[in-house]
C-alpha cells in the first residue's frame, strides 16, 4: 500500500495534464469529472496509506519511498523521495479531503465558466504541487512544491485575467512571496553548510548534533526559514497579498487562501520543529509574530465590508494562532488548529461564494442582508462555521484554539496568551457581525435579494459535508483535562503525531520547559478549567456584542461608531501598511527605474556606449572588409601560403 | 635504376606548376587545365610509390583519382558553361559577388 | 646509363616542360594540346615504373577522352583566341605566389631526398598475376584487386559518375 504512495501526487498531475491539454476539447462534464475524480483518487488512496501507516507499530511510522536521482554532482547526491510519517499523512489528507470536496464545489460554482478547463486545469496543478510540498522527504524537494503552489496561486488569483485589478492582485501574491522564498532559499543553503545534507530525515537526526543549542547557525537557519513561512502564510509584514487574492474564484479562495496552501509555512516550522527547539529565540519571534498577527488582522477584520475580505482577514489571524501554537512548541496544536480551521474556513469561504453566486457577484456585505430564508442551506452551514471560528464547544474551533491559548500560557507566554484571548474575542465578534449582515435582518438590496436562490446540491453537499466536520473534526483532539472527566476519550491527534514529536519532547526537556510535567500538576488542571471557561466567555461576550450592535439595535451601533471614527478609519485603510509599503518599497524603486532608464539607459548607453562601440566597429570592418575581395584565386592564395607555411614548419622545426 | 626520389622530386615540381596555374591565371578553362595538371602530379608519385613498396593499392588509387577527375572535368565545365551563359566571359576575376 | 634512366629524363623534361606551356599559354587551345603532350610524357613515366595498365588508361581516358571534353567546351564557347585582359595578375599576387611556390618546390624536393628507404627488388612485390608470376603493373593484377578488395568503391564509383552526369545537365542547361 505505501508503496502507492507517489500516485497520490501523480494522479492530480495526470488530471493537470488531461485538462490542460485536451480540455478545450472535453465537454464541461468530463472537465469536471476528471478534475474532481483525479483528487477524489488520490483522497481515496491516501486514506489507504493512512490505514497502512495506522497498521505499523508506532515507531515505524516513518517510511520513505525512493522516487529516483534528483541531483548528482561531485560528492552531492540528492533523491527524490517522499517521507510518508503521520504529519505528511495528515497534511495529505486535509489536503486531499478538503481539496476534493471543493472542486466538487467548483463543478456548480465555474458551471458558467467560458474557462472550465483551466480552472480545473490549474487547480489539479495546485493540488499535486501542494501534495509534493507535504509528502517531499527533502527542502529542495518540498521547495519544489512551494514554488508550484505560488504559481498556482498566481494563476488562479488572477485568473479573470482580462480585469487589470486581478491581474495585478496576482502579481502582488506572486511578487511578495518571493521575498519570503528568497529568504527560504537562504535558510536552505545555511542548512547545507552546517549540516551537508537537505534530506529531512539526516537533517533531523545531525542537527542536535551539528548545531549548538540556541547558538547563531541554529537561529539564523530558523529564522530564515520562518520568513519564507511568513510570505506563504501572511504573517506580519509579508500579509499584504492574502486580501488582495480574494479577487480571484472563490472556491480558489476557499482552497488555496484559506485550507491549503496558506499552512504551508506552519507546516514547514512543524515539520523543522527540530531546529527550531534549537533556536528558542527564533522560536520565541515565530510566537510573536503569529500572537500580534492574529490581533492585528482580527482588528482589521472588524471593519471589512466584502464578503471575501472579512474572510481573507480572518485567515491572517488564524493562521496567526497557528504559529502562536508552534512558536510556544506546541506542534500538535498548531497541526491541529491547522486541520480543524481547514474545514470551518474551507466552509464560510465556499458559504460565502454560495452567497456571492446568488446575489450575482455581489461581494458587499452592506447590500446584502436578510438571505436566510432565501438560503436555507447555506446560511445554515455558514452558521455551523461562525460558531465553529468563534470557539463554542464543542465544536472543531474550540478546542483546538484552547489547546493553542493553553499552551501559550502553560509555556509561561502569558502576554501572548492575552493577546491571542481578546483575538478571539474579535474573532467572534466580526464572525457574528458577518452572519447578521448576510443572513438576518432586513433586505438592504430588495432587489438582488428577490432574485437569491439557494445554489444546487453539488454546491451546498460539500457545504453540509464540511459543516458535519466542523461540528465533529475537534474531537480528535480532546484535551486531557477534559477527555479523563468525560470517560477516558483519549486525545487521538497527540497520539498519531506522538512518534513525530518525540524527539522533539527529549529536546524540550533537555531545555527545561517541559509542557508534559507542567500540565500532570493539580493546579494547572484548575487553571486549564478556568482559561476554558474563559475562553469560552469571550467568545460569547463577543457573539453577544455583535447580536446587540447588528441585529438588536443598529442604531446604537451609528452612536457607538460616530465615537471611534478615526479608529475605524485606521482599520478601513489596513493600518496604512499598503501605503507604507508603497512610500518605502515602491516609490524608491520607481525612482531608481526612472533614474536607470533615463540617466544610465538614454545617455549612457544609447548615447554614449552604443555610439562610440558601434562606431568603432563600423570603422574597422569598413578597413578589414578590404580583404574580401570575392576573387576565388585571393582565397586560395591566402591557402596556399599558409600551407607552405604550415608544412615549412612541420618539417624544419 | 631510377631512384624513388627523382619521381617524387619530379612529382613536386609539376604539382607547383599545376599550383601556380591555379593561383594566376584568371581563365577559368586555363585553371582546370591547371588543376589536372596537379592531380596527374599526385598520380606520378602514387604510381611510384606502388613501384617501390609493391603495394598495389596506390595504382588503384590512380584509377580512382582519373574516375573522379573525369567527374570534376564534367561538373566543372559545366560550371564553366554557366558561368559563360550568365557573364559572356570565363574571366573568373569578374566573378566577385563576395567582396566585402 | 640505362634505357629506363634516359627514358625517365627525356621525359621528365618534357613533362615539365610543356606543363609550363600550358600554364603560361595565352591561347586555351595551345595550352590543351601542350597538356596532352605532357599526359603521354605521364604515361611513358608510368611505362618505366612497369604501371601500363595505367599508362594505357592514361592516354585512353585522360588524354582522349577528359581532355577532348575539355576542347569540346573551348570551341563551344568560342575562347579559342584567349580573351583579351586575360593575361597575367598584378605583380605582387604573381610574386607571391611564385614565392611561395618555390618554397613549396624547396621543401618537398627537401622532403623526398630522403625517400629512397629500400631499392626496389622483385621480392617485396607481392602482386601475383594468374600465371603465378609476380608483377605490378599488369592489368589482371589491377582487376583483381578492384574486383576483390575495392569492389564497393568501384561500384560506389559508378554513382558518383551518374550524379557528377546528372549535375552537369542541370548545371548547363539553358535557363528558362
Amino acid at each position: 500500500m505505501l508503496r502507492l504512495a507517489p500516485l497520490v501526487p501523480l494522479l492530480p498531475l495526470l488530471g493537470f495534464l488531461l485538462n490542460g491539454l485536451f480540455g478545450r476539447r472535453l465537454s464541461r462534464g468530463s472537465i469536471a469529472a476528471i478534475g474532481a475524480g483525479s483528487v477524489g483518487l488520490a483522497f481515496a488512496l491516501t486514506i489507504g496509506l493512512f490505514a497502512a501507516l495506522l497498521a505499523l507499530p508506532a515507531h515505524d511510522r516513518s517510511v520513505e519511498v525512493d522516487l529516483f536521482t534528483w541531483m548528482s554532482a561531485g560528492d552531492f547526491r540528492l533523491d527524490a523521495g517522499l517521507l510518508l510519517d503521520p504529519l505528511s499523512v495528515t497534511m495529505a489528507l486535509v489536503v486531499t479531503g478538503v481539496g476534493f470536496l471543493i472542486h466538487v464545489y467548483s463543478a456548480g460554482y465555474m458551471r458558467e465558466d467560458p474557462g472550465l478547463w483551466r480552472f480545473f486545469a490549474y487547480l489539479n496543478l495546485f493540488t499535486f504541487a501542494m501534495l509534493v510540498l507535504v509528502l517531499a522527504d527533502s527542502y529542495p524537494l518540498l521547495f519544489v512544491g512551494w514554488e508550484g503552489v505560488g504559481l498556482c496561486s498566481y494563476l488562479l488569483i488572477g485568473f479573470w485575467y482580462t480585469e487589470k485589478i486581478n491581474a495585478d492582485a496576482g502579481k502582488k501574491a506572486f511578487i511578495v512571496n518571493r521575498v519570503g522564498d528568497f529568504a527560504f532559499l537562504l535558510g536552505m543553503f545555511l542548512i547545507f553548510r552546517e549540516l551537508g545534507t537537505l534530506e529531512f530525515t539526516p537533517v533531523f537526526e545531525a542537527a542536535p548534533r551539528a548545531l549548538e543549542a540556541g547558538g547563531a547557525a541554529a537561529f539564523w537557519i530558523a529564522l530564515l526559514l520562518f520568513v519564507g513561512a511568513t510570505g506563504k502564510s501572511a504573517q506580519l509584514p509579508l500579509h499584504i497579498w492574502l486580501p488582495d487574492a480574494m479577487q480571484g474564484p472563490t472556491p480558489v479562495s476557499a482552497l488555496i487562501h484559506a485550507a491549503t496552501m496558506v499552512t504551508a509555512g506552519v507546516y514547514v516550522v512543524v515539520r523543522s520543529h527540530v531546529l527550531y527547539l534549537l533556536a528558542p529565540d527564533a522560536l520565541l519571534i515565530v510566537a510573536v509574530v503569529g500572537a500580534a498577527t492574529a490581533i492585528f488582522a482580527a482588528s482589521i477584520g472588524l471593519v471589512q465590508t466584502d464578503i471575501k475580505r472579512v474572510l481573507a482577514w480572518s485567515t491572517i489571524s488564524q493562521l496567526g494562532y497557528m504559529f502562536l501554537g508552534v512558536g510556544v512548541a506546541a506542534f500538535t496544536a498548531g497541526i491541529f488548529h491547522l486541520v480543524t480551521h481547514a474545514f470551518f474556513k474551507a466552509l464560510l469561504f465556499l458559504g460565502a461564494g454560495s452567497v456571492i453566486h446568488a446575489m450575482h457577484h455581489e461581494q458587499d456585505l452592506r447590500r446584502m442582508g436578510g438571505l436566510r430564508s432565501k438560503l436555507p442551506v447555506t446560511s445554515l452551514t455558514m452558521l455551523i462555521g461562525a460558531l465553529a471560528i468563534a470557539g463554542i464547544p464543542p465544536l472543531a474551533g474550540f478546542f483546538s484554539k484552547d489547546e493553542i491559548l493553553w499552551s501559550a500560557w502553560a509555556g509561561g507566554r502569558q502576554a501572548l496568551w492575552a493577546i491571542g484571548f481578546i483575538a478571539a474575542g474579535l474573532t467572534a465578534f466580526y464572525m457574528f457581525r458577518l452572519v447578521y449582515l448576510a443572513f438576518y435582518g432586513t433586505p438592504r438590496d430588495a432587489e438582488a435579494h428577490h432574485h437569491a436562490h439557494e445554489s444546487p446540491p453539488v454546491m451546498t453537499l460539500p457545504l453540509v459535508v464540511l459543516a458535519v466536520l466542523s461540528v465533529v473534526g475537534g474531537w480528535i483532539g480532546i484535551p486531557h483535562a477534559l477527555g479523563e472527566p468525560l470517560g477516558h476519550v483519549p486525545n487521538l491527534l497527540e497520539h498519531w503525531l506522538e512518534p513525530v514529536f518525540e524527539d522533539a519532547e527529549v529536546l524540550r526537556a533537555g531545555a527545561g520547559e517541559g509542557m508534559a510535567e507542567r500540565m500532570a500538576e493539580a493546579g494547572e488542571l484548575a487553571m486549564e478549567y478556568g482559561l476554558m471557561a474563559a475562553s469560552i466567555m469571550i467568545a460569547l461576550l463577543g457573539i453577544g456584542l455583535a447580536t446587540l450592535l447588528y441585529l438588536r439595535d443598529p442604531g446604537r451601533r451609528e452612536r457607538l461608531t460616530a465615537g471611534l471614527a478615526p479608529l475605524r478609519h485606521v482599520l478601513e485603510r489596513k493600518y496604512y501598511v499598503d501605503e507604507i509599503y508603497h512610500a518605502v518599497v515602491v516609490m524608491p524603486y520607481l525612482a531608481l527605474s526612472a533614474f536607470l532608464w533615463r540617466v544610465v539607459d538614454v545617455v549612457l548607453i544609447d548615447g554614449f556606449v552604443v555610439r562610440v562601440v558601434g562606431g568603432a566597429v563600423t570603422w574597422y570592418s569598413r578597413i578589414v572588409s578590404r580583404l574580401q575581395t570575392g576573387l576565388v584565386q585571393n582565397y586560395a592564395t591566402a591557402v596556399f601560403v599558409g600551407a607552405v607555411v604550415m608544412l615549412g614548419w612541420f618539417l624544419l622545426r | 635504376m631510377v631512384p624513388l626520389s627523382h619521381y617524387l622530386a619530379l612529382s613536386a615540381v609539376l604539382f607547383t606548376i599545376g599550383v601556380l596555374g591555379v593561383l594566376t591565371r584568371r581563365n577559368a578553362i586555363l585553371v582546370f587545365l591547371s588543376i589536372e595538371i596537379m592531380l596527374n602530379a599526385v598520380n606520378l608519385s602514387l604510381v611510384a610509390l606502388t613501384r617501390a613498396t609493391g603495394n598495389l593499392d596506390g595504382q588503384v588509387t590512380v584509377f580512382f583519382v582519373i574516375t573522379v577527375a573525369a567527374a570534376e572535368a564534367a561538373v566543372g565545365l559545366a560550371i564553366v558553361v554557366a558561368m559563360f551563359r550568365r557573364r559572356e566571359t570565363v574571366d573568373i576575376g569578374r566573378f566577385d559577388v563576395l567582396r566585402g | 646509363m640505362d634505357g629506363t634512366q634516359v627514358a625517365f629524363y627525356l621525359l621528365a623534361g618534357l613533362a615539365v616542360a610543356t606543363s609550363v606551356l600550358v600554364v603560361t599559354g595565352r591561347n586555351p587551345v595551345a595550352s590543351l594540346l601542350f597538356l596532352v603532350l605532357s599526359f603521354f610524357c605521364l604515361a611513358g613515366l608510368f611505362v618505366t615504373l612497369e604501371a601500363h595498365f595505367l599508362a594505357a588508361i592514361q592516354i585512353l581516358v585522360y588524354a582522349g577522352a577528359i581532355l577532348v571534353l575539355f576542347l569540346f567546351v573551348i570551341m563551344l564557347l568560342n575562347l579559342g583566341q584567349g580573351e583579351p585582359g586575360l593575361g597575367l595578375p598584378s605583380v605582387p599576387v604573381l610574386a607571391l605566389s611564385a614565392l611561395s611556390g618555390l618554397a613549396f618546390v624547396a621543401l618537398l624536393v627537401f622532403t623526398v631526398r630522403e625517400a629512397d628507404i629500400a631499392p626496389i627488388t622483385p621480392a617485396r612485390i607481392e602482386a601475383v598475376d594468374l600465371a603465378g608470376q609476380a608483377t605490378v603493373g599488369s592489368t589482371e593484377a589491377i582487376g583483381t584487386a578492384l574486383f576483390r578488395d575495392f569492389l564497393l568503391p568501384f561500384e560506389v564509383t559508378s554513382l558518383l559518375l551518374l550524379v557528377a552526369m546528372v549535375g552537369a545537365v542541370v548545371l548547363a542547361k539553358r535557363e528558362r
